[in-house]
């Protein structure tokens, strides 16, 4: 009782000094937009170097190259994707990426930094060293422009599974189609993907074989319809897979999982499908 | 409320007059910039296009993308790095097994002597050194793939697939290719 009435105040002051924060904020601005600096609050500049691979298609003789910026790191927010926003915003305006939701749902925002696939909005900005944060668009892709990689053949390749719901009658109650707890609980950990193709551009067989092999986020979503106890059509999407390219080009890297930014596993769902594939 | 708001709307135009946060770019410096953005304000002019005529930009520009970097970039980790080796020592050990069979059939054509006698009388004339390191380059490709495989086999049973279950396989597949090398090495 005590303690939560102690948090309950501790949070009260907490949203009263956020809605005192923009007072100081705009005096600081105020104070920097005039010639003389200001004395209190000023702290010496946190520079960070953001190395960032840039391909313009207007001008395609030019190789891709790496383009250094420097950003105060005090004036910015905690995330990669903040850092890009202010580069594009306030020093170079031809930077592109792709960004929506800044909060990992839209999965728009996947990129490669500093060597592992992410999403920009949840990767914070490594402040533990002084190394400089490099940023690629995601591995082995078509690059449209800058850090914008073409998914035309990954949104295909998802289309080619079928991801809905498909039954041969409607439900018998004629209303909806029902599920225990326990069968709905066999979704977590499927449902929840994004498909912001991290794991599958992560994953070295899909960098040699993503013309045939459908890569680990597809195959997530797959399971996730093979897993549905409402689903009717189990065998036809199990006969899909029986090829040698499409499912079976998984030799389990597991890097699929290892990088999935809202912690989901690949990896497991894929060698669910392949026991499925041999034991029904 | 309103005076919250009132504050925000003018941090936000205080903002947008000095620019506080501007700090210059390095490469390739301030003139390349500006020739950017020439650039890119003369082609802003726009002009409709048929939707066939935009096909055919598409596909004119899709030949000329370049595929992002892959291997070179991406971060080593256990796990493609196990995986990579998984393969090579694979190759390795079967690759070795083909040109010692091969060998063997062609060595009476040949007038080569890799019968084990003879093998077995040539290797005990080297040094020890040589001994074990020859022992030790046969021992680590096969003990990895062995234990590796073991792992794989695991794995096909839905076990240990989690990220804690993966992580700790490999690096007890490390431990037992060490400790089972040394081992086949010094016997």
């Amino acid at each position: 009782m005590s303690a939560s009435l102690l948090s309950r105040t501790a949070l009260r002051s907490a949203t009263t000094a956020s809605l005192f924060r923009p007072t100081a904020r705009a005096l600081a601005s105020v104070a920097t937009s005039q010639s003389a600096p200001p004395v209190a609050g000023k702290q010496a500049p946190n520079i960070k170097k953001f190395e960032i691979y840039r391909w313009n298609p207007d001008t395609p003789d030019k190789k891709p190259f790496m383009q250094t910026y420097e950003l105060d790191l005090n004036q910015t927010g905690p995330m990669v994707l903040d850092a890009l926003i202010r580069v594009k915003n306030e020093i170079d305006p031809t930077l592109t990426f792709r960004r929506s939701c800044r909060e990992g749902i839209c999965g728009s925002c996947a990129m490669n930094i500093q060597g592992s696939n992410t999403l920009a909005c949840l990767c914070r900005i490594d402040t533990s060293s002084t190394a400089p944060v490099k940023i690629y668009p995601l591995p082995h892709t078509y690059v449209v422009k800058d850090l914008v990689p073409d998914m035309t053949q990954f949104y295909k390749q998802y289309k080619s599974i079928k991801p809905y719901l498909q039954r041969k009658n409607p439900p018998t109650s004629g209303r909806e189609n029902l599920q225990s707890i326990a069968e709905r609980k066999k979704l977590d950990g499927l449902y929840e993907c994004i498909l912001c193709a991290c794991c599958s551009t992560s994953c070295p067989s899909y960098w040699w074989n993503s013309s045939d092999y459908l890569g680990p986020a597809v195959l997530l979503q797959s399971y996730r319809w093979l897993a549905d106890s409402r689903d009717e059509f189990g065998p036809q999407r199990r006969m899909a897979l029986e090829n040698e390219m499409s499912l079976y080009r998984c030799h389990t890297i597991m890097n699929c999982s290892r990088t999935c930014p809202k912690g989901l596993n690949p990896g497991l769902a894929i060698a669910r499908i392949k026991k499925e594939m041999a034991l029904a | 409320m309103f005076s919250s708001s009132t504050f925000r709307a003018a941090s936000r135009l205080s903002m947008r007059q000095a620019n506080p946060f501007l700090i210059k770019s390095t490469s390739p410096g301030a003139s390349a910039l500006s020739v950017l953005q020439t650039r890119s304000a003369a082609t802003n002019t726009s002009e409709n296009v048929t939707q066939d005529q935009a096909y055919s930009i598409l596909v004119a520009q899709r030949k000329l993308r370049p595929v992002s970097p892959h291997l070179s970039i991406y971060q080593p980790q256990l796990t493609w790095y196990g995986s990579a080796a998984n393969r090579v020592t694979g190759a390795a050990i079967s690759g070795g097994v083909y040109v010692f069979a091969l060998a063997y059939l062609a060595s009476p054509a040949l007038g080569l002597h890799v019968e084990s006698a003879s093998i077995a009388a040539a290797f005990g004339a080297l040094p020890v050194a040589a001994k074990v390191g020859i022992k030790g380059m046969l021992a680590l490709p096969f003990t990895y793939h062995s234990w590796n495989g073991i792992r794989h086999l695991v794995w096909d049973t839905g076990n240990a697939l989690d990220m804690r279950g993966v992580y700790a396989s490999g690096y007890a597949v490390l431990g037992l290719t060490t400790l089972s090398t040394a081992y086949l090495a010094f016997l």
